[in-house]
């Protein structure tokens, strides 16, 4: 990052801010203003926000005042943090990337969004997003792409394509996602940051705008390991408004990564290479980050072994039944009379009529796409062909996993296949689009927690590589023990960490 | 015990025509204009080719998976809780009467 910017409080992370925070050296409307400002010095050429918090500076203060009378404060209170657009926010638009919410406010909080508040974290505004989270690339929002802070002329990757360009930017410290097929973590992998999908149902769903219900999950998007674990501890545990959520005692993620930041070395750890995601089809220069990466590990004493998970190969197909099965159920809603747009037929007309002309002008290219795909698949005559074999799919990567997990206690593999592409490069063909997701689908039809940390600069094009960790369902804290520790050994290895090196922008 | 036999490709007796998609269209409720159905008509063709290879391993003796952590009756305590008032439930509707949620005629003419 350029000398300029070196020491503005933006640049520090969300541990950092917290900590000054404490111990009274710094403020929250110090904080707060400092990444509002670098917002409108960046935003118009990253397009991370769609919509800012207008309250944002008073939430600050009034942490602020608290924290001078006395009063006893959260761990994160007064530090900002960005919210994807998918989540509903009281008092703030939630379009989750599409005309047909365009302006459109909640009448309530996400429950994600609600543990913010009380932890009294500062909500800086919504980030951009593929349109209900349909896409790898952002460029499926209504309101335009988000933009790389890596390369302004490439995609973010998504869907959460926003909330990864705000932390990559230094717009947020933190950010919050969603994650139905790797839209925390590819977005992740590709600007340098580090995404987390939880276990399904380790975080609240309730107020999260609907995407595959079988396969959504809320999580941390941040700049460090640490900082990922601090939001996700703030945010998850059960949520009785989500039938899904998991009624288990979690651990203290941040521990965690403090202790796995401590840990001197990874002897007795087996970490399995997943041999069907190291495959000779990506790109050369991920590839070689990978194993790179792979050496660092077994240096540090990590037993390296090699698993096989063949049903991998059909995780793809699965998705793209299930999900746009699901999908086209759940956005059934959108039905021009309850909320959003409504657009009446020039001719007049029914309800019905009404309804299909609002989601018409309303729904863009690649969620018509998906809804007409989910309806096909869920038809009379070829459910149990598509649902039905997608399902049984879903079985048996389940299978794999399991026997991976039997022989690892965590696995590995590249996070996403490619480095950033050029926006545009795959808008006309939904089939390479869909191929970007190759790596972390698996995780999602499983319910397992992924995380995406950086690997390096691929050296064919100078852009951020990542690498995926996975565990065993309810088992975060591994991803966050070992991702803390291999974060510490690749900065000593680099001398520096991956986004200190990303263009300044300003 | 004999081998289990993969159940039948799905494309194999259909082909994914305009007449199809306008009609999937209308189940979905989108009025989409003839163009889009032709571009969808070849885009969803190539996408269901490529994802048809599911029915390859999904064989007789795999069950179905719909959920990805087991979870059977899912209940809470039977307690009032703080819901929506009208006017909150009504605060992001199109047209509303002050009360309810207003729409144009349910049935046509013909109904």
């Amino acid at each position: 990052m350029a000398a300029a910017t070196q020491g503005a409080l933006y640049t520090q992370t969300a541990a950092e801010l917290a900590a000054g925070l404490e111990s009274g050296e710094i403020s929250s409307v110090e904080v707060t203003r400092s990444h509002l400002d670098r917002i409108a010095a960046v935003d118009g050429a990253v397009h991370a926000f769609l919509h800012l918090n207008e309250r944002a500076l008073e939430t600050a203060a009034s942490v602020d005042a608290r924290r001078s009378a006395g009063e006893k404060l959260g761990p994160l209170a007064g530090v900002p943090i960005a919210i994807k657009d998918v989540l509903c926010t009281l008092g703030m638009p939630s379009t989750a990337g599409s005309r047909i919410l365009e302006s459109w406010i909640p009448p309530y909080d996400a429950t994600v969004v609600a543990r913010l508040r009380s932890a009294d974290l500062v909500l800086l505004g919504k980030t951009n997003m593929d349109e209900f989270a349909m896409g790898s690339s952002t460029e499926f929002s209504a309101y335009g792409p988000t933009h790389n802070p890596w390369d302004l002329d490439r995609i973010p990757g998504g869907s959460g394509g926003g909330s990864a360009a705000a932390v990559a930017a230094f717009e947020a410290p933190v950010a919050l996602g969603s994650d139905t097929g790797g839209s925390i973590r590819q977005p992740a992998a590709v600007t340098g940051s580090v995404g987390v999908k939880p276990t399904y149902g380790g975080v609240s769903r309730y107020g999260a705008i609907a995407l595959a219900s079988s396969l959504d999950q809320v999580g941390p998007v941040s700049r460090t390991v640490l900082d990922a674990a601090l939001v996700h501890d703030v945010i998850g545990g059960h949520d009785p408004r989500d039938s899904t959520s998991l009624t288990d005692a979690w651990p203290s993620f941040a521990e965690a990564a403090r202790e796995g930041a401590r840990q001197e070395n990874l002897r007795g750890l087996r970490i399995g290479v997943v041999k069907e995601l190291d495959a000779p089809g990506f790109q050369p220069g991920v590839s070689q980050r990978f194993h790179e990466t792979l050496s660092v590990l077994e240096q540090a004493g990590a037993e390296i072994v090699e698993v096989s998970a063949p049903n991998f190969e059909y995780a793809v197909a699965a998705y793209y039944l299930i999900l746009p099965a699901e999908a086209s159920s759940n956005l059934a809603k959108f039905d021009s009379v309850r909320f959003g747009l409504r657009v009446n037929p020039v001719v007049g007309g029914t309800v019905e009529d009404v309804m299909a002309a609002t989601r018409e002008a309303g729904f863009g290219p690649e969620v018509k796409r998906r809804i007409i795909l989910g309806t096909y698949a869920l038809s009379a005559g070829y459910y149990d062909a598509y649902y039905g074999s997608a399902q049984k799919v879903r079985t048996l990567i389940q299978r794999d996993f399991a026997s991976a997990f039997a022989q690892a206690d965590v696995l590995v593999s590249p996070a996403a296949p490619t480095t950033a592409f050029k926006l545009g490069e795959k808008l006309e063909d939904p089939l390479a689009m869909y191929l970007n997701d190759v790596t972390t689908i698996p995780a999602n039809l499983a319910g397992i927690p992924g995380m995406s940390l950086p690997m390096g600069l691929a050296p064919e094009d100078g852009l951020p590589t990542g690498i995926q960790i996975m565990a065993p369902a309810r088992a975060d804290d591994r991803l966050y023990r070992l991702g803390a520790t291999l974060e510490r050994l690749l900065a000593d290895k680099w001398g520096h960490t991956l986004l200190s090196q990303a263009p300044s922008l300003s | 015990m004999s081998q289990p036999t993969p159940e039948p490709r799905a494309t194999d007796d259909s082909t994914l025509t305009p007449d199809v998609v306008r009609h999937l269209a209308g189940l979905a409720r989108i009025a989409l204009t003839d163009d889009e159905i032709a571009k969808l008509t070849g885009e969803l063709g190539i996408i269901l080719a490529s994802i048809d290879k599911v029915s390859e391993v999904a064989t007789a003796d795999v069950p179905g998976t719909s959920h990805p952590i087991p979870l059977t009756n899912v209940y809470r305590q039977d307690v009032p809780g703080v819901t929506l008032t009208n006017a909150e439930a009504l605060a992001g509707a199109p047209d509303h009467d002050g009360t309810r949620f207003r729409v144009t005629a349910i049935l046509g003419e013909e109904q």
